[in-house]
């Protein structure tokens, strides 16, 4: 193919200001590891209490996590992203309008967007790994907690969650994992994160190729640097006896 | 068993001998893979309204540019004398355009491609077929009307163009507080800039012209601000091959010398243009009147306002 190659494209000026393509990645690997964290703790917390609510033995409640869980998990990510950032403000009162779009640094608005979308849609799936951790305990763990005289609240806080969250390390650090790729859609509402520099870059400099091999290079090692940090993590929890770790 | 190599061997060789003609011996590139494939495939887009869009369900495009590429087209009929050359049709975007003209999907790319330097070392480009100054979309009856207006406010542009690149350099040379977003195309830039999100968008006249056509009232809008760089759009082919850019070349000058191109031209900018049959109001530059006298294929030089 008739592709002319050049790998220093990273090192050469952007023509904006005294910036190389290389610092536009480092910005942009910044914003990723920003919305990544700030939704996963929205995520993390949400997708509990949810998880929890539909476990309890209430009617009421289990559905209401039930029908968040199967509209967030139904709808395409990109569709709530667009529903956050272009209908969501549309909603709000005159003169908070005219704030959030006017007055509100894009990029901030942008960025609340984004961290909102993925942390409720990340909250669903979370909320599901959090129900079956739950689910797979044996039944006689609540059983004999009640007998022992605990209170529901105490039950879930003492009892079922710590097990339960030990259990599914491993599933939620796919999900972990997934809220750094999914970050990427913030690309298509102007926030400037990793992929939208890749692509600015493929644009300006020509050089397709060479930029995204790197976006693909990042964001590769970022996700197995992650993986490593949870396999560290589930070890130093483990309860030994309790569950098998790791495989062993 | 060895019977059935020696048959498809000789079916391949008779196949080879009947579909070339002689003449095509001196044939290469571009024009070889036509030639023997019969089949030519344009690379277009789907929004550079009025340049190259889907205007209607069959999925074919339309627009000045894909009208040069089809005079390119019949040029090249008449070159090969192949006058029932098979056309194939393949959607580019911003983004996949360069690399499937270099890998061979796609022979010619018309739409609304800026030629520069950098995509230069890429592809060739052909003679210049329209020339654009960068501007800016507001609001009729707002205050922003010149980049001077623009410090501290929002301002929208479309990602991966040029002119996302000089307004983030203006905004740090020049130290003006905007607060620069940047689109995905540029449906969605206007998006930004009728919900009130940006004051200001600053892009190619022509296309902001296309795409103030498509406004819930166009008539509130308008193009303004001094422009702040030419630029020339090509059609982009793959690279050190001089015979089909030189068949390229010959069809779009062609189109010149004949005056063909103002019919062309008044048909996209002067009169109403499908699908909602809105006129763009948006008569001939003297560049690229000046392009259209002195065709060239080299980028717009570096004048600013």
């Amino acid at each position: 193919m008739n592709y002319n190659w050049d790998w220093s494209v990273f090192f050469k000026s952007t023509g904006v200001g005294s910036e190389t393509y290389l610092d536009w990645y480092i910005s942009g690997l910044g914003w990723t590891i920003g919305i990544s964290i700030v939704a996963w703790i929205i995520a993390l917390i949400l997708g509990s209490v949810l998880g929890v609510m539909r476990t309890v033995p209430n009617r009421i409640v289990s559905t209401i996590a039930t029908v968040y869980v199967e509209t967030f998990r139904n709808v395409p990510l990109l569709v709530q992203l667009f529903i956050w950032y272009f209908l969501v403000p549309d909603l709000l009162p005159d003169n908070l309008q005219e704030w959030y779009k006017q007055d509100l640094n894009p990029t901030t608005s942008a960025f609340l967007s984004v961290v909102v979308c993925l942390g409720l849609f990340t909250a669903a799936r979370v909320c599901e790994q959090v129900r079956t951790g739950i689910q797979a305990l044996p039944r006689g763990q609540e059983s004999a907690a009640r007998a022992m005289g605990f209170k529901l609240p105490q039950i879930y806080w003492n009892v079922l969650l710590p097990q339960a969250y030990r259990i599914i390390i491993p599933p939620l650090t796919s999900e972990f994992l997934n809220v750094f790729k999914n970050s990427s859609v913030a690309s298509l509402i102007g926030l400037m994160e990793l992929l939208a520099q890749t692509k600015q870059t493929a644009e300006f400099s020509a050089n397709l190729f060479e930029a995204f091999t790197l976006a693909t290079l990042i964001y590769f090692t970022l996700n197995m640097s992650l993986m490593l940090f949870m396999r560290l993590i589930e070890k130093k929890v483990a309860v030994p006896g309790l569950i098998s770790v790791g495989g062993k | 068993m060895r019977i059935v190599p020696h048959i498809l061997g000789a079916a391949i060789a008779a196949a080879v001998l009947i579909g070339t003609p002689v003449s095509a011996a001196e044939l290469t590139g571009t024009l070889k893979k036509i030639n023997d494939s019969g089949t030519i495939t344009l690379g277009h887009r789907d929004s550079s309204i009025p340049f190259s869009y889907i205007a209607d369900a069959s999925g074919k495009p339309v627009g000045y540019s894909h009208d040069i590429q089809l005079a390119i087209v019949e040029a090249i009929k008449k070159d090969l004398n192949k006058p029932d050359l098979n056309v194939k049709y393949n959607l580019v975007t911003s983004q996949t355009r360069i690399p499937l003209v270099q890998n061979g999907t796609v022979d010619v790319e018309c739409g609304s491609t800026t030629n520069n330097a950098e995509r230069a070392q890429q592809v060739d480009f052909s003679v210049g077929i329209f020339e654009i100054g960068t501007r800016l979309l507001s609001k009729k009856d707002s205050e922003y009307k010149d980049f001077d207006n623009l410090k501290g406010k929002n301002v929208v542009t479309t990602a991966g163009t040029t002119s996302e690149r000089i307004i983030k350099a203006m905004n740090a040379d020049k130290q003006m507080g905007m607060n620069v977003i940047s689109a995905k195309d540029h449906g969605e830039s206007f998006q930004m800039l009728e919900s009130g999100r940006a004051v200001a968008f600053m892009m190619d006249d022509a296309l902001l012209a296309g795409e103030m056509a498509k406004a819930k009232k166009p008539t509130d809008w308008a193009v303004t601000g001094t422009p702040q760089s030419y630029e020339i759009y090509g059609c982009m082919v793959r690279k050190d091959d001089p015979a089909f850019k030189k068949a390229v070349d010959d069809a779009i000058v062609g189109l010149y010398k004949s005056g063909e191109i103002n019919k062309i031209y008044d048909k996209w900018f002067t009169q109403p243009i499908p699908p909602k049959g809105l006129n763009l109001m948006f008569p001939m530059s003297d560049e690229l009147k000046a392009l259209i006298a002195n065709p060239t294929d080299k980028p717009a030089p570096d004048k600013k306002a």
